[in-house]
């Protein structure tokens, strides 16, 4: 009797310290700077695609390809640029300084292989690296081909043709 | 023209998963792939290639165009193969990315070690 007396006691006990805590957190959190962020996040993204736009643009001007070819180089030179700067170690500080800026555009999705890349190739060639590779980018890829996939089903039945 | 509205565009997008990710618990990882299916959903019905014809290569940098690339493939080889080309077109358009990317971390992880 006494012990499920102490053991409810216990739990309310418990529940009484979660709530507090809770609160207290609460209280005590670092208040986020929505709006300074959300500012940053727009003109960061901004020059990014800025950059873009612009290197298509000097292609385009300077040699003769076409403009989805001039976009399909700029891709990859994007990439390029995110996987040396995140394996020379100053990409995660540009991300802590400009935020989804930076994470939403593909830089992102290079960025995320690469430091995966760097982080699980001690672990070896395949348990490690091999294994690990998509580890964050992965989801990105199967999300993506569901959600392509699952639309992409729809508009053919519907009759729609590009 | 297409530089400003590049500007834009990239900077609403970015800050429109800003906002998701300061206002709720979801994670960067969360805000990516929520943002390659809405690509996927805005390109179902073509709405995404007008978007690309305005802003231009500003609309092809945000993850959002990988989506639209994926959809955009697949649905390109249905002309051709019926039902079957969603499965052979998925990766058409967003091979060159993926290949650079997983070439790039691979080349760059044999070469460079993790600096934290």
């Amino acid at each position: 009797m006494y012990e499920i007396k102490k053991i409810g006691n216990t739990i309310n006990g418990d529940n009484m310290k979660n709530e507090k805590y809770e609160l207290i957190a609460k209280d005590h959190q670092a208040k986020v700077p929505k709006i300074k962020n959300a500012i940053i996040a727009f003109i960061s993204g901004g020059i990014v695609g800025l950059i873009g736009e612009g290197i298509i643009e000097l292609l385009c001007y300077n040699t003769h390809i076409s403009r989805s070819s001039a976009g399909t180089i700029m891709i990859v030179i994007l990439i390029f640029v995110a996987s040396l700067s995140t394996a020379l170690g100053f990409f995660d500080k540009l991300v802590t300084k400009f935020k989804c800026g930076l994470l939403i555009p593909i830089t992102g999705f290079a960025h995320s292989m690469t430091s995966a890349a760097l982080d699980y190739r001690k672990e070896g060639p395949i348990y490690g690296l091999g294994a690990n590779i998509f580890k964050l980018a992965g989801s990105v890829i199967l999300y993506g081909i569901i959600a392509a996939w699952f639309f992409g089903m729809i508009r053919f039945l519907l009759g729609g043709k590009i | 023209m297409l530089l400003i509205n590049s500007f834009l565009f990239c900077g609403f997008v970015c800050m429109l998963a800003q906002i998701i990710l300061d206002n709720t618990k979801l994670t960067p990882g969360h805000i990516t792939s929520l943002f390659v299916v809405l690509g996927a959903f805005l390109d179902s019905f073509s709405f995404y290639d007008k978007i690309i014809k305005v802003v231009g290569g500003g609309a092809l940098v945000p993850i959002t165009s990988f989506g639209h690339s994926l959809i955009h493939g697949a649905l390109a080889k249905t002309n051709e193969y019926g039902i079957l080309g969603i499965l052979m077109g998925m990766f058409d358009l967003t091979a060159t990315g993926i290949t650079a990317a997983i070439i790039f971390a691979f080349l760059f992880s044999l070469v460079f070690k993790p600096k934290n």
